[in-house]
């Protein structure tokens, strides 16, 4: 412990033995960083020089009123297909795995059905179910509906959207249960917690650890398939921008409008994820992994020393 | 099988102490033979250890007990009800998984390998069942489990997580959560045999401890000093048979069985 020291920024340290002790200097990771850095340079400057571009458009669209609303839809599109497909991932998954052969040959297919064709060709589906059942009958309720008025292009799209998810989280929930040792499955069987239980309060928290990463992708993937339902005519940031400019001819500009508002969202799912992951890692590791805030503070230190833990942690670690 | 049954039951009716009573248990999987013909009873309060080879069907034997093994044959008595079954004239009708863990809660286990819920602090995890599995309200709950804790003396990791605590800690843990669940039988299944070896006295302590509590005790294990102080009977199988039981001093101090006397020899 006696030469593991801690310092401040920019001052010199001296460990409990009376040594100063100087990190490497790294000459090739100043050099490495100034070519990048220069050559970012370039790039910006062609970018912000070169007229066609078009920013004062992008910054006059960027908070119109119809790209707001566009923004709103996809938001909206994203978050109630993904919500959609999770339920549906959580219970294919569960048939997945039932010991009724009957059951869990159903959840493959659904599977094999919608993995196995593209998710545009299922949008247009549909949105064309007028053609094939003109109208919806609920047998059971009573209840009928023109399909033609039920489907709109928003629920053809909110349908689609979620149905195709399921089927792809069905396979991430499926390997985040089996991630789970079976040993935690006996234990909670062996104190007489019934299977309901055992699935919602001891699987499931020890599988989100693998559910969460690949579902912020699948997130983040569906907030950017949204932009297929512009081809449904749904007013969503995509088809937004292509309203304007098949008015204006700024065709540039507006796709420039439309992929800020995708990186911005896609930046603030990011952050999102990565709390969420902080937050089922709790009992799996000794100390939860730093927050970004606390990496820029280590990557500016100038002496080696132990890696972040809370202090509590700390205490508790070094009994 | 009804011949049987039904002295058993009335017996329980009679309040017998009869805790378990394992009657010609068979289980296999696929060709092999685990257990071939098991007879075994255990009375209420008494610590019986089960010792033997590794594949001797012992821990299967005792995963027979709740029912976390199916049996292939013969019939698994504990508390006086068949375990698994209903028993309805001379048909064995077999119980939905809700009945199974209803009975359960009467059974606590211990496993080798702790098994601890990792994402719950350890007080959560002796909460879980009791408030879940038998709705008990959470306040007498954690009043139980903090007393349980003071018990196995780790009342102040009560809000730790599993895995910042050392094998020997989690295992009393594990101890704690079965009790919590206030179980008339319990099942110890290899408790020490994962853990280093200057842990494993902190566990067999609490397990002396419990012991002389009255509370009935199986336990599979390879601890022969523990069973020569605590057992009142010591049961060596081998091959998926009982090979020999007796008294535990009697049994490890002086085996007749020329197969126990070559296993004795090795662990000793």
């Amino acid at each position: 412990m006696s030469t593991l020291t801690t310092s401040t920024f920019g001052k010199s340290s001296r460990s409990s033995d009376g040594f100063t002790i100087v990190k490497a200097k790294h000459p090739g990771r100043w050099i490495a960083a100034g070519v990048l850095l220069a050559l970012v340079a370039l790039v910006l400057y062609s970018v912000f020089t070169n007229d066609r571009f078009g920013w004062p458009v992008v910054a006059y669209y960027f908070t119109d009123f119809s790209t707001a609303r566009g923004l709103l839809i996809t938001l909206e599109l994203t978050v109630i297909s993904m919500v959609i497909g999770m339920a549906l991932g959580v219970i294919l998954a569960v048939m997945r795995l039932s010991p009724n052969p009957v059951v869990r040959m159903a959840a493959a297919a659904y599977v094999y059905f919608f993995r196995g064709t593209p998710v545009l060709v299922q949008l247009l589906f549909w949105y064309n179910l007028a053609a094939l059942y003109p109208t919806i009958n609920l047998g059971i309720l009573g209840l009928q509906f023109d399909a033609n008025a039920v489907i709109t292009p928003m629920f053809a799209a909110i349908l689609g959207l979620g149905l195709n998810q399921g089927a792809y989280m069905s396979e991430i929930v499926r390997a985040g249960l089996l991630s789970v040792d079976s040993g935690q499955v006996e234990a909670a069987g062996a104190l007489g917690i019934n299977r309901f239980h055992t699935l919602r309060r001891i699987v499931l928290p020890q599988a989100m650890r693998v559910i969460i990463p690949p579902t912020g992708n699948e997130t983040i993937g569906m907030l950017k398939t949204t932009s297929l339902v512009s081809v449904l005519a749904v007013p969503e940031v995509l088809y937004s921008a292509q309203v304007i400019y098949a008015r204006t001819f700024d065709t540039i500009p507006l796709l420039i409008v439309a992929s800020l508002w995708y990186i911005v969202v896609t930046t603030v799912l990011s952050i999102g994820q990565y709390y969420l992951e902080r937050h089922f890692a709790r009992g799996s590791q000794r100390e939860l992994p730093p927050t970004p805030l606390q990496k820029i503070a280590y990557l500016f230190r100038v002496h080696d020393r132990r890696l972040p833990v809370s202090t509590k942690t700390d205490q508790e670690n070094s009994r | 099988m009804t011949m049987q049954a039904e002295p058993a039951e009335a017996q329980a009716a009679s309040g017998s102490n009869r805790m378990i009573w394992a009657d010609a248990i068979h289980k296999s999987y696929g060709r092999n033979d685990v257990l071939k013909g098991i007879d075994l009873e255990v009375a209420a309060g008494e610590v019986v250890c089960l010792i033997g080879p590794s594949g001797s069907g012992k821990s299967t034997f005792l995963r027979c007990m709740n029912h976390l093994e199916t049996v292939d044959d013969g019939i698994m008595w504990v508390a006086g009800r068949v375990v698994g079954y209903e028993m309805k004239g001379d048909r064995l009708r077999e119980q939905s998984y809700a009945q199974v863990c209803r009975s359960r809660t009467k059974i606590g286990m211990v496993f080798q390998h702790f098994n601890l819920f990792p994402h719950m602090t350890v007080l959560e995890n002796i909460m879980e069942a009791p408030t879940v599995a038998l709705r008990q309200k959470k306040s007498v709950v954690r009043e139980r489990a903090m007393r349980l804790l003071e018990q196995v003396g780790l009342a102040e990791k009560a809000q730790h997580y599993p895995r910042q605590l050392s094998g020997g800690q989690q295992q009393r843990v594990a101890i704690a959560r079965a009790l919590c669940m206030e179980p008339s039988l319990m099942l110890f299944d290899e408790p020490t045999s994962a853990l280093d070896p200057e842990l494993v006295g902190e566990v067999l302590k609490v397990m002396k401890d419990l012991a002389r509590t009255g509370m009935t005790m199986v336990v599979v294990t390879h601890e022969m000093n523990f069973a020569r102080e605590m057992a009142d009977r010591v049961v060596f199988m081998d091959g998926g048979v009982i090979v020999e039981e007796g008294p535990a001093a009697e049994l490890i101090t002086n085996p007749r069985h020329p197969r126990t006397k070559e296993f004795l020899a090795s662990v000793l």
